[in-house]
């Protein structure tokens, strides 16, 4: 018996007790895994529809920048366009008006005019985007032509395509931000009063484990379904609603774990206020619920009032959100999630002090 | 060396003192019973003595070793048994053990061991929420046994079984006892702890009243044996008769027969033939308890 005291037996067999105790709770997996999920099919099956059709444009006379497009650009240019020409420009833009074509383009001497409606946001910034591309793309190449010299500046035909413009895109990061916050702040909530009202912190306390170990494998225990959560979602978002990772999207990793410690100390908040495990569950749904509506995880706040982004900017969950989406879909490098996850950490430590202040066992 | 030694504990609950200076001594090996009426302060004393509550006054120690504050080398040496049970939600009474073995390093085959000791075989796959309340009991026992502790506290760990697995517990308890381990348990069935202790501590308000073992304890209470015969057996006057009955009353289950000297009385009856339907009710532990500790109420 020499072995004797805690160590990696204590962990491990700890965290099987959680995890297999998180996995017998049909309410904690139904809100952690599936009704996220629900929402994910939901959103990725409306937004998908809209993202399969080709931009139509109705090309009014001669319109030189499609007709000479430069080599490479032209077949990128056909992928996003469906051009049909016509000479009455009238009957063009009614047929914009009416919505049965998205765009009528003219050129006006040297100016190329664009003619759409707001009614279809999304087709309407993709038209924008990409011909402004294509634009600058032509004049990078007339240039060069003029000059005789290499161009500076090359296009990438296939850049065009803006990816943040596809809903599935920025609906997958938001909504897995969301399912993670939930699953960790109810996790920590639940946990913390389930263990206090059954007396099991008490007999662990009079067991060799060490507090550290316990913390270590309820955190780790969440860290995996945050994990899990994530693999599913970007699993189903890839081969269902055609979500595509840009490079560094391996650093929402990180971001995710970080952010998992978040809103367990939110949990815990949660849970040190509350008196019973339902009551500090649901103040833990309190917290994250409206959090989720304003830092973007149900619809981008790129179009929010500047007052509503300004208080969203002081929500963990805007920072998490917007962390995985730097990485994950807006192609930025791994550097772009380091501020998310240091301000992650930030409000982890915070809040978990202010929790372990606010916390009592019971009387005495 | 004593393995539990307890010096001037108290602990008070604001204006309620619900251990009030309570000293003891319990030997190696030796078997302590806590008596007393609910709210006395046994659960108090234990959970003090076993390094869960910090006293506001006094000294526990253990084997040797101070309870307070926590110490990890004395934990693996203890086996508790918690008044209110504590168990990991959801997993099964198999699962529920197997993970406490691992807390202290014992082999899932030792945990199983235990299951079969406390008869919970057939409900090894049973999850603790659905186990009946004496099911639940005695995995908590299991649990508190499984790496075999040498000081071990139980409070009122029959307080919700049947007759059968009452018995059986006391052999286990006894069991363990014998095999040198030193036990310390709170209960409030008398004849439990005139089976099992070889001491018992009866308690009142936050004190302790007596310490002693059961017997010595029934004979300082110098109470009145009793003596009952049936109906017509004999009568009420030839009894006060009888050398040695200081008084005799007729009651619905015969003519009832107080005496200090039983065996010098049985004799006569029996000499004169009037022993239908006998029974002798020496002075019990309960008799000692109540006489302690009154008959009324506790808050
Ligand atoms: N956490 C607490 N806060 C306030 N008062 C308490 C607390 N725990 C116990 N008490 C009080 O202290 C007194 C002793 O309680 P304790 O639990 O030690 O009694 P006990 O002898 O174990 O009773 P029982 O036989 O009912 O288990 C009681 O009056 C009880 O109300
Ligand atoms: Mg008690």
């Amino acid at each position: 018996m020499s072995t004797r005291g805690p160590g990696r037996s204590a962990f491990v067999a700890l965290s099987a007790a959680i995890f297999k105790g998180f996995l017998r709770d049909r309410g904690a997996v139904f809100f952690s895994l599936v009704f996220p999920l629900m929402f994910l099919v939901l959103f990725g099956g409306i937004f998908t529809d809209q993202d399969q059709p080709k931009v139509e444009v109705i090309q009014v006379g001669e319109v030189a920048l499609v007709d000479d497009l430069p080599e490479g650009a032209d077949e990128a240019f056909s992928d996003t366009f469906d051009v049909t020409t016509s000479d009455d420009l009238d009957d063009a833009l009614e047929q914009v008006r009416k919505g049965d074509a998205d765009v009528a383009l003219e050129q006006r001497g040297d100016e190329l005019v664009a003619h759409y409606t707001q009614t279809e946001q999304v087709k309407a910034a993709i038209t924008q985007g990409t011909l402004r591309a294509f634009v600058d793309a032509t004049n990078v190449a007339e240039l060069a032509a003029q000059t005789g010299a290499e161009p500076t500046y090359t296009f990438e035909a296939v850049a065009v395509e803006d990816d943040s413009l596809t809903a599935i895109q920025f609906v997958t990061p938001g909504l897995l931000g969301w399912a993670v916050a939930m699953s960790a702040s109810f996790g920590a909530a639940a946990t913390l009063q389930g263990w206090r009202q059954s007396k099991l912190l008490r007999r662990l306390q009079l067991s060799p484990v060490r507090t550290g170990t316990l913390v270590a494998a309820r955190i780790a225990v969440t860290v995996i379904v945050a994990l899990t959560q994530m693999a599913i979602f970007l699993g189903l978002g890839s081969a269902a609603f055609g979500l595509s990772l840009t490079g560094a999207w391996w650093m929402a990793v990180p971001v995710v774990v970080v952010g998992t410690l978040c809103f367990m100390s939110i949990g815990l908040l949660a849970g040190a206020i509350a008196k019973t495990t339902e009551g500090a569950v649901n103040m833990a749904n309190f917290f994250v619920l409206p959090m989720a509506f304003l830092s973007g995880s149900f619809f981008p706040l790129d179009s929010a009032p500047a007052w509503l982004r300004a208080v969203s900017s002081v929500l963990p969950l805007r920072h998490l959100n917007d962390g995985m989406l730097d990485v994950m879909v807006r192609g930025e490098s791994w550097t772009a999630a380091l501020l998310p996850i240091a301000i992650l950490g930030g409000f982890a430590v915070v809040v978990t002090f202010v929790a372990a202040r606010l916390f009592r066992w019971e009387t005495t | 060396m004593p393995a539990i030694v307890i010096d001037d504990l108290a602990k008070s609950y604001g204006d309620l003192s619900a251990v009030d200076g309570v000293s003891l001594e319990v030997a190696e090996g030796e078997f302590l019973g806590v008596l007393g009426p609910n709210g006395a302060g046994k659960t108090t004393l234990l959970e003090m003595v076993e390094g869960l509550r910090r006293p506001d006054r006094g000294t526990a120690t253990v084997l040797g070793l101070p309870v307070w504050p926590r110490n990890a080398e004395l934990l693996p040496r203890i086996g508790v048994q918690l008044q209110a049970s504590s168990f990991f939600e959801r997993l099964t009474a198999r699962e529920q053990i197997r993970t406490f073995a691992s807390l202290y390093s014992v082999p899932h085959a030792a945990a199983d061991e235990w299951l079969e000791r406390v008869g919970l075989v057939d409900k090894a796959d049973t999850r603790v929420e659905d186990l009946s309340g004496g099911q639940g009991q005695r995995l908590s026992i299991a649990c508190a046994l499984v790496h075999d502790p040498d000081v071990v506290f139980l409070d009122e760990p029959t307080a919700a079984l049947d007759p059968q697995a009452r018995r059986n517990l006391w052999d286990l308890l006894s069991g363990l006892n014998d095999s040198g381990r030193t036990v310390v348990l709170t209960t409030h069935y008398m004849d439990e702890a005139e089976v099992l202790c070889d001491r018992v501590a009866i308690m009142d308000g936050g004190r302790v009243l007596r310490v002693d073992s059961p017997a010595a304890l029934v004979r300082t209470l110098d109470a009145p044996a009793r003596i009952t015969v049936a109906p017509g057996a004999v009568g009420v006057e030839e009894a006060q008769g009888i050398a040695g009955v200081d008084d005799a009353h007729e009651s619905v289950d015969g003519v009832v027969l107080s005496t200090r000297t039983p065996g010098r009385v049985l004799a006569v009856l029996a000499e004169r033939e009037r022993l239908d339907g006998v029974r002798v009710q020496a002075g019990t532990l309960e008799d000692v308890f109540l006489d302690l500790t009154g008959r009324a109420y506790r808050a």
